[in-house]
Order: C-alpha cells, then structure tokens, then sequence
C-alpha cells in the first residue's frame, strides 16, 4: 500500500512539551511535540473510555488521559498501568518544508 | 404513582443498565465548562510540595493524638485524643485515598500509590476493587445502572444512612466482601467493571487484608485489651463521622441521568481545617468536570468557572438546609430531585444545545 502523508500544520501550532487533536477522513488523532522539539503521533482517543487525549498533561513522554489518569508513553503507543490496558496505535510524523505532515496509511 | 411504582433498579446487573446504554447516557459526552488551554494546562500540573506538607501533617496528626490518646487510655482523658485520631485517621484517609487514586495529589507515581494503599486500609476500602469502581463512578457519574457510588437510591434508604454514619453497613459489606475475594471470587456487580486481568491482585490484597485484620485481634486477644483495635479497624468506625457529613453533600437529592456535572453535584465553600480534611473535595462540580486537576489547584479551577456553573453553597450546613428536606420529599415521591439553577447564559447554550 502507498504511503499517504497529509498535511498537519504548522509545527509551532503544538507547544513544547504538549499535544494538540487533528482530525483526518474520519478519524482523529493526538499530535505531540516534546520538550526537545521532537514529533509523534498516535490514536486521538483513550483505549479505556474514548476520551480525547488531546485535553490530556503531557509530561516528559507521558500522555494522560483528562479523565481517568490512563497513561501512556506517546513515543512508542505503550499503556503504562490502569485503567488503560491497551496500546495506543502510533503514526509517524516528520517536519517537510516548514509543514507537519502525518503518515496516516 | 405509589412509591412502589416509580422505585428503580440501582443494580449494574438489572434493566436500568440496558435503559441507560439505550438512552446514550452511558461512557457519554458530558458538558464541560470552556477553560483556555494554557490555562487549564497550568491547573492540571502536578507538584509534589502541596500533599508533601499535608501528609506530614496528617501523619504527625495521627502520631500525636495517638500517643495522648495511648498515654491517657483508661482515663476519660483519652477520649477528646481518640476522636482527632479517629477523625484523622477515619475521614481523612477518604479524601487521600480519593486524590491519591486519581494519581493526582502528588507529581511522583509511587507517592500516590504509597498514600493511596495505606488510605485504602484505613478506610476499609480494598485497592482494586475501588479504583476500578471510582473509575466508572467519573464516566457514569449518578447513571442509574451504571455508576457503582451511588450513596443512596431514591427513596432514600434511611437505615443504612444512619448506620453508616459510624460506617456500620460499609464495613459490615467491606467484611463480606473481603471473604468473598479471598476465596478467589467476585461478586456479579465487580464483574461488570474489574478487567479480568485486575481479579487475581484483588484476591491476593484481600488475604493479606484479611491476616492484618486477624492480627489485629491476635494483639487484642494477647493483651485482653481493646487499645489495639481502637488505633486500627475501630477508628474507620468511630472516626469516619466526618467523612460521611462530607460525601453525603457530593450528590444527594441531586437529579439523575443528567450529563451535566453542574446539575448532578455540589460545590460548597469551607473552611481551612474542613479543606484539609477533605483536600478541597468541596470543589465537587471541579473535580468531577476536570479530575485531573490535583486537589490544590480547585480553588483556582473554581474561579475560573464559576460564571457559568450554579451558585456554590456558602455552607455544609446550607447545603444540608436542601439536602434533608429533599430526602424526606424522596420518601414519599422517589421522582422528586433538586433542580441546580444554571447561570443565565450557561442555561440559554444548553438548551440551543437540545
């Protein structure tokens, strides 16, 4: 299958150590930049609950879902402890001409 | 309608729990208050200092009521000592084992955990069992079917109000259901919101709760005295009296089936000891709005919403002033429930919202 990257945005929307949402053909997703200046992306949604990690804390490496303190590592999907039991899916990104652009296939 | 006609099912094993999944109040959507990103970034961030100093506080409370309260036993002079023990160690340890299982009150993982496992013990609440029931406490917060924390259902079940006032019925069921796990089982309601992969920790924490207990009466046995159980298993009895004055304020005689926290909890403004011994839980409609803002930060999450939430109680005793009368209109007419007046413009988004 190709690879389709879409546009995201510009990196400067998503703060140091933070995480935006960005929702694409149905879907949605979380955007996170962190404190060294370094892009992922994974599922936008809590595997527990379905709640949208992007009104989560992002700490260090660590996304926290706003509602029931799911966590997860955002460089690899990994839940890290209840109540989240499963994996976030996880997409590359990469910064291409000033824009920031997301594999979402 | 008689009472009988209009009783609900409070079970999360009977008909309210298929009526709630089908009128889509279940794992929903609920209103939240609008609270800028910077801002509610700043309210969410953890720090370790605030609940540092007043777990130091709690456990110098508890170690010197407790050696007054040891060093005078046997004379009436022990009395005033064993009931700041008792509050200390009977109500305080709810509001901790509260913010410490949301993972909120300290910026260190283990710290949370630390403080949540001993306040699980002092307020005979077993670990697992009770992280999993807050859990789905917040998603379904007062759904019929649903939500495990309902204090009481409609009409109110007055005998075991009263007798949990000295925590009689909860450690009563905290006993039955101690055995329960031991033995390896899980009752049909736990089933329903414990993962599979969670039971076997739930069996384990039950037998080692069940040998601290036994211990317990071995030193009582041993000594022919009570003073071993009056410092730990009797204080969740005769201390949790607070604790009960605090949480019946969280929901009672507020409406059902709502997905509007506003409508459905109470803020109420206390005083500094009430807010130490409850860690800002009086924040109700906050916490319940945003839970992962820490304990510390409510006052300020309070100001930053309260232009569009109802107005908070400037009392418990004013909140008690709407909650008795409301349980007694309950007795005789289970529909009836307080309805929480919304601001202005908060009340005209909701309904263009309909």
């Amino acid at each position: 299958m190709a690879e389709v990257w879409v546009d995201a945005g510009e990196p400067e929307d998503i703060d140091a150590e933070d995480v935006i949402r960005f929702d694409h053909g149905g879907k949605t997703y979380a955007l996170y930049r962190s404190e060294d200046d370094r892009y992922f992306a994974t599922d936008g949604l809590c595997t527990h609950e379905k709640i949208h990690l992007a009104g989560g804390l992002v700490m260090g490496t660590i996304i926290e879902c706003p509602k029931h303190n799911g966590r997860f590592d955002y460089t690899t999907g990994a839940a890290k402890g209840a109540p989240v039991c499963v994996d976030l899916k996880t997409y590359p990104v990469k910064v291409e001409g000033g824009r920031l652009m997301l594999r979402v296939s | 309608m008689s009472v009988s006609a209009t009783r609900r099912d409070y079970s999360l094993v009977g008909p309210e729990a298929r009526t709630a999944v089908e009128k889509g109040l279940v794992s929903a959507q609920w209103y939240t208050c609008a609270v800028p990103r910077k801002q509610m970034k700043e309210l969410m961030r953890r720090k370790d200092g605030p609940a540092i100093r007043d777990t130091a506080l709690w456990f110098a409370g508890l170690a010197i009521s407790g050696a007054l309260a040891y060093h005078f036993w046997g004379s009436w002079l022990c009395v005033p000592f064993f009931a700041v023990y008792g509050v200390l160690y009977g109500s305080a340890s709810d509001s901790r084992w509260h913010e410490c299982g949301h993972g909120t009150a300290f910026k260190t993982r283990w710290m949370n955990d630390f403080v949540y496992n001993i306040a699980c013990f002092m307020i005979m609440r077993e670990p697992r069992i009770w992280r999993w029931s807050h859990t789905r406490h917040h998603t379904d917060t007062i759904i019929v079917g649903h939500d495990p924390e309902i204090i009481t259902p409609r009409p109110p079940d007055v005998l075991a109000l009263l007798l949990n006032l000295f925590n009689l019925k909860n450690a009563y069921g905290f006993f039955g259901k101690l055995f329960l796990h031991a033995s390896g089982r899980l009752d049909a309601e736990e089933l329903t919101f414990v993962p599979e992969n969670e039971r076997e920790k739930v069996y384990g924490v039950a037998r080692i709760y069940l040998g601290l207990f036994a211990l317990v009466i071995v030193a009582c046995l041993y000594t022919g005295s009570i003073l071993p159980a009056m410092f730990v298993g009797l204080p969740t009895l005769y201390g949790g009296w607070l604790s009960v004055y605090f949480g019946m304020t969280q929901h009672l005689g507020l409406a059902e089936d709502t997905l509007d926290h506003r409508l459905n909890s109470r803020t109420i403004y206390m005083n500094p000891l009430f807010r130490f011994v409850y860690w800002n839980m009086n924040y109700h409609v906050e916490h319940h709005m945003f839970p992962m803002v820490p304990y510390h930060a409510l006052p300020a999450l309070h100001e930053a919403i309260k232009a569009d939430c109802p107005v908070a109680y400037p009392s418990t005793i004013a909140a008690y002033a709407e909650i008795l009368p409301a349980l007694a209109l309950q007795l005789k007419d289970p529909t009836y429930f307080v309805h929480r007046e919304l601001p202005r413009a908060a009340y005209v988004d909701a309904v263009a919202a309909q």
